[in-house]
């Protein structure tokens, strides 16, 4: 038995405007294949990854967002959304695609704190 | 003079400086800036006190693509690709703040 | 860029096999990447082709095998939903292979 490590991707970045958000979304679903313990954080921009209703037709990119409805499926339960962050683009919980726990920027760093693993995006 | 912006005005001063420095004109925002021209984003109440001197301009695709072409500010107009071009034609220059 | 014909129709592929435009997916175009592969269709292969072409419609990436196995477990069955039934219908694997027949690209995290 392999010891399970405490992952934790950071996404900082908006969707589409840069690769980031997509890489770091594409990694996270390649590590679910290894059992290990996997968080999701958004800080700042990157709460805009989660909003509901994105339609990219329009700027011919792939619209990867629904995605982050399957991550459950793929094991990948513990994401956390920075209130703050939400705040500060006038965005709410319900605005969001997919179930979160809201923590403010204190609690997030004691979270950041535990992990063995921080990869930021 | 039209200026074109396409980074989150949370994530770099581009936007601040534009504001800063642009006296009068078309601001057009793109991309990842177009998060400046939603309701409730921390820069809405310098966006809005902008529009007394500047014109500014969001590209609905982008916005579309993101999810918030609902909650567009008030006096904000929108544009579409060609409504770009008609931008950069009906100006005699443009910078884009990279 | 590598293509399969069907019906007369050139149909791009990417080296591997997987289609490149997914839109241009159609029943014979599946059966025709089958036989490249050497599976013979059933309606048992159908089930899993159908189930990973409404995954992706719904989240536009095609599942982990593991996730595979524990959702068709969950729609048709524990008698199918179980990795031994799925190889025995995909043999090269039921994510690499049915995602190949199904049209979708190579799941994420299939090395």
């Amino acid at each position: 038995m392999s010891v399970v490590k405490k992952f934790m991707f950071v996404n900082r970045k908006a969707p589409y405007g840069t690769i980031y958000a997509l890489e770091a979304l594409e990694l996270v679903l390649i590590t679910a294949a290894f059992d290990q313990d996997v968080s999701l954080a958004f800080l700042d921009d990157g709460v805009y990854q989660l909003k509901k209703g994105q339609q990219t037709r329009g700027i011919e990119t792939r619209n990867f967002s629904p995605a982050y409805r399957a991550l459950e499926d793929h094991d990948i339960k513990k994401l956390y959304v920075e209130k703050e962050a939400l705040e500060a683009r006038g965005l709410t919980e319900e605005d969001l695609l997919v179930g979160v726990t809201v923590l403010g920027s204190r609690e997030m760093g004691v979270l950041m704190d535990q992990q063995d693993v921080v990869l930021s995006f | 003079m039209l200026h074109i912006i396409n980074k989150s005005p949370l994530g770099n001063c581009s936007l601040d400086s534009c504001l800063h420095i642009a006296e009068s004109g078309d601001i057009l925002l793109i991309e990842d800036a177009v998060y400046a021209a939603t309701k409730g984003n921390a820069v809405e109440g310098k966006v809005r006190a902008a529009m007394s001197r500047l014109k500014i301009h969001v590209l609905l695709p982008d916005l579309e693509a993101r999810g918030l072409a609902d909650r567009i500010i008030e006096g904000v107009s929108t544009a579409d690709y060609g409504g770009f071009v008609d931008l950069v034609a009906a100006n005699k220059n443009c910078q884009s703040w990279l | 860029m590598p293509s399969i014909e069907v019906n007369g129709e050139n149909y791009e592929t990417d080296e591997e096999g997987y289609l490149v435009n997914l839109a241009a997916w159609n029943t014979d175009v599946a059966n025709r990447i089958a036989q490249l592969e050497n599976i013979r269709m059933t309606d048992q292969h159908w089930e899993v082709i159908n189930f990973l072409r409404e995954y992706y419609e719904e989240y536009r990436i095609a599942p982990a095998v593991r996730v595979l196995i524990k959702a068709i477990g969950k729609r048709l069955g524990p008698e199918k939903g179980n990795s031994e039934y799925l190889y025995e219908l995909f043999p090269y694997g039921p994510g690499k292979q049915a995602c190949k027949v199904a049209g979708l690209p190579k799941p994420t995290g299939c090395i």
